[in-house]
């Protein structure tokens, strides 16, 4: 069984930590794992996005090919859409629905929303979620959350526990409301 | 056995640790950066006084490490593709001493550019010092091979070149890790004769040399990763032979698997330590109707099969558009060029927009832009020449402010070059590692040519681009500035912000109308370092 993963959205909205987070569950898990990221120039405020591959088999390519990703998670529609070549016909964009305009050029919202909502996706408006839980940060956990449910090749729990893993060493109180962010996000994905 | 999720780099960092490295020499360039970082802040590297803070350049990393390796110790060179350039002139001579302690040069190439101005193939420079190159596969490989490199060096009494790609070196996986092997004692070298590359002395090395060859092919023949795998699909198809180089091997893997009801067999050579295994390749053209090589980076192998075959026999590659001529293989143009195309159902979006790199919002870099900017549109030949680092996004919109950026260092030489010409207003941006890193040098030329030109040093307190590492003349500016003989009168430093802006424009007005070399140092510490020591700070003051 393999999930290919991509990644995406727009340098500093927290996509790496995501990615640090199934890697932990998936060596865990005792899943095979390769995970590619672009570090450097792009992450000043241009697109960022990270290959993540999981398999109970040997992974060759770190990168995945176009046609193959069974799910695009992205901190920003219009990211998600920068990789639609790369999904599955039975494939899923887990996205935030909250555009980020920081390009004079950006597409009209609208048409942008109308093509989305073409493909096989589920949006949200993450950011609103985690204002609302006082967690402005934690908004990437909440689209984790989300996407949960969709890797399957790792459960929720296994998910949910590498959540409080990675953010032990920053204390409870800032793991408390990651886990807070994330089990939101797994609720809002039942809907 | 213990097993830790790494980055490619993180592999390579760990496993020089564990062969028993002594000191790290290198300066940041992406995708090399974070083998020293990792070095830096390694529980195990601390422990075991392992040298590794940064150097001014590439160079002085390369002739350090040389001097480690003439006391008898393991030296690790890191460096982006580019920085080979930088140190050549050590490094190519590393190869004609010869070495005591193992020294291995990690030369990470970026093909596709993603933070690069070009995407030259380090092998050529393995191959031109006539010295043994590794090429990992993945991330347990590079782990690996870190202590047959050393130990390699060792028996050659040679450096070897270790190369990794941008998606090997940012990539993670899975590693199953070693023990620390201890590291060797101090035991300078005695044979001066071999160290001292007097004409006569130069000759007998190079001999030895040009003698040390069939060793290295002989590593190469019986090493452990260059396997040859074979896949039998069908009796009935052809052999096709594949050279495949590093991580194009798993490239290779992939589209395989991919390909469905395929009669074709396959001679797979997975090549991963170098000078290719000649004997091998022969073999392979014997039982193969051709042999296709795919490598990441140039086509350096490619050549190299053409001139072991008739011309008459098939090999394909970069060179022949089976594979891209330019940019780095991934698993689509692999299986393209294995006769498999993917054919993905979702064509490209129609709404979407490239979103560019920027320079932070509240960076200083952009008050420097901004003041120049409604400067220079007063002097109608005025061209600001730029140079490598954050602030060559000042060439993107909104600014548009840079006319060149060539190398390290190239803004200075290239202002006085103008200048020489005529240019005027010429004035070069330049940020401090940079300028420390191979700056002060043309400097120096301009100062005794009296050139006219206006310097302008961004400093911000770090070498912001490639995460925010320290800058090697920080605290020094001033200093190096008038040392190398800048009037003390036009050493000006400013501070970029909004507020300052008439203050700035008005230096620069100054600066550019006196006719001589003018220094202008605006001094802001880059926001995202600024940010982290707040943090460090705070942390600090918590404890």
């Amino acid at each position: 069984m393999k999930k290919d993963i991509i990644l995406c959205g727009v340098g500093g909205q927290g996509i790496l930590s995501i990615a640090t987070i199934i890697g932990e569950a998936a060596t865990e898990a005792g899943i095979n794992l390769k995970q590619a990221e672009v570090h450097g120039m792009s992450q000043r405020g241009g697109d960022v996005q990270s290959n993540l591959r999981l398999s109970t088999d040997p992974i060759w390519s770190d990168q995945i090919p176009t046609g193959e990703a069974d799910v695009i998670i992205s901190m920003e529609p219009m990211e998600a859409l920068r990789y639609i070549t790369y999904l599955r016909p039975d494939g899923m964009i887990i996205t935030s629905s909250k555009t980020f305009v920081n390009i004079p050029n950006y597409p009209d919202e609208a048409a942008l929303k109308s093509e989305l909502n073409e493909l096989p996706n589920v949006q949200l408006d993450i950011e609103a979620i985690a204002a609302e839980l006082k967690s402005a940060k934690s908004a990437n956990m909440v689209l984790l959350g989300m996407a949960a449910p969709y890797i399957e090749v790792l459960t929720v729990e296994q998910l949910r526990k590498a959540v409080s893993v990675i953010f032990a060493r920053k204390g409870d109180a800032v793991v408390e409301a990651n886990l807070r962010a994330f089990d939101r996000g797994v609720e809002a994905s039942k809907k | 056995m213990e097993k830790k999720l790494l980055l490619g780099d993180e592999a390579v960092a760990l496993g020089a640790i564990h062969a028993g490295l002594s000191g790290v020499y290198a300066y940041p360039g992406t995708p090399s950066t974070e083998i020293t970082e990792f070095i830096q802040t390694n529980k195990e590297a601390i422990e075991r006084g392992v040298r590794s803070r940064w150097c001014t350049n590439e160079k002085t990393a390369m002739e350090a490490a040389l001097g480690m390796s003439y006391c008898g110790k393991r030296a690790l060179v890191c460096m982006k593709h580019v920085g080979m350039n930088v140190c050549a002139d050590a490094f190519v001579n590393s190869a004609i001493t010869g070495v005591n302690g193992g020294v291995v040069v990690l030369a990470a190439d970026d093909p596709s550019m993603h933070s690069s101005q070009n995407e030259q193939d380090s092998r050529f420079y393995g191959k031109f010092a006539m010295i043994p190159i590794f090429e990992p596969s993945n991330q347990q490989e590079a782990y690996d091979m870190m202590s047959r490199a050393f130990e390699l060096s060792e028996r050659l009494k040679e450096p070897v070149l270790l190369r990794v790609v941008t998606r090997l070196a940012h990539s993670r996986a899975a590693v199953e890790i070693g023990k620390a092997a201890d590291q060797n004692k101090l035991n300078p070298a005695t044979d001066n004769a071999h160290w001292v590359l007097l004409p006569g002395n130069a000759r007998r090395n190079y001999l030895d040399l040009i003698d040390k060859q069939n060793d290295m092919m002989k590593a190469s023949c019986e090493s452990s990763t260059n396997d040859i795998i074979t896949i039998n699909n069908s009796d009935k198809g052809k052999w096709i032979g594949i050279v495949a180089c590093g991580i194009g091997y798993n490239y290779v893997r992939e589209a395989l698997n991919g390909i469905k009801d395929n009669e074709d067999n396959y001679m797979i050579m997975k090549l991963t330590q170098y000078p290719m295994p000649v004997e091998g390749i022969k073999q392979m053209a014997e039982v193969c109707s051709e042999i296709l090589v795919v490598e990441d980076g140039q086509p350096v192998v490619e050549e190299e099969v053409k001139k072991l075959v008739d011309t008459s026999y098939k090999v394909e590659g970069r060179l022949t558009g089976r594979l891209p001529r330019t940019g780095e293989l991934n698993p689509d143009n692999v299986s393209l060029g294995l006769g498999k195309e993917n054919n993905p159902l979702f064509r490209p979006a129609k709404n979407l927009a490239g979103r560019p790199p920027q320079l932070c919002q509240g960076c200083g870099h952009r008050d420097v832009y901004t003041a120049l900017g409604e400067v220079v549109k007063e002097y109608e030949n005025a061209r600001v020449f730029g140079d490598i680092g954050c602030y060559t996004l000042g060439a993107l919109p909104p600014f548009k402010a840079l006319a060149s950026c060539v190398d390290m260092g190239a803004s200075i030489t290239m202002a006085k070059g103008a200048a020489d010409a005529g240019l005027w207003p010429a004035i070069a941006v330049i940020g401090d590692s940079t300028f420390t890193h191979s700056g002060m040098t043309g400097l120096l030329d301009a100062v005794n040519d009296n050139s006219n030109v206006t310097i302008i040093i961004s400093d911000n307190l770090t070498t912001g681009m490639t995460g925010g590492q320290d800058s090697a003349g920080l605290n020094k500016y001033e200093a190096i500035c008038l040392g190398l003989g800048v009037d003390p009168d036009h050493v000006r430093v400013v501070v970029p912000l909004p507020k300052n802006m008439p203050e700035i424009t008005k230096i620069l007005r100054e600066e550019i109308n006196y006719k001589g070399v003018s220094v202008i140092i605006p001094r802001r510490e880059c926001i995202q370092v600024a940010a982290r020591h707040a943090r460090e700070r705070a942390k600090q003051n918590n404890k």
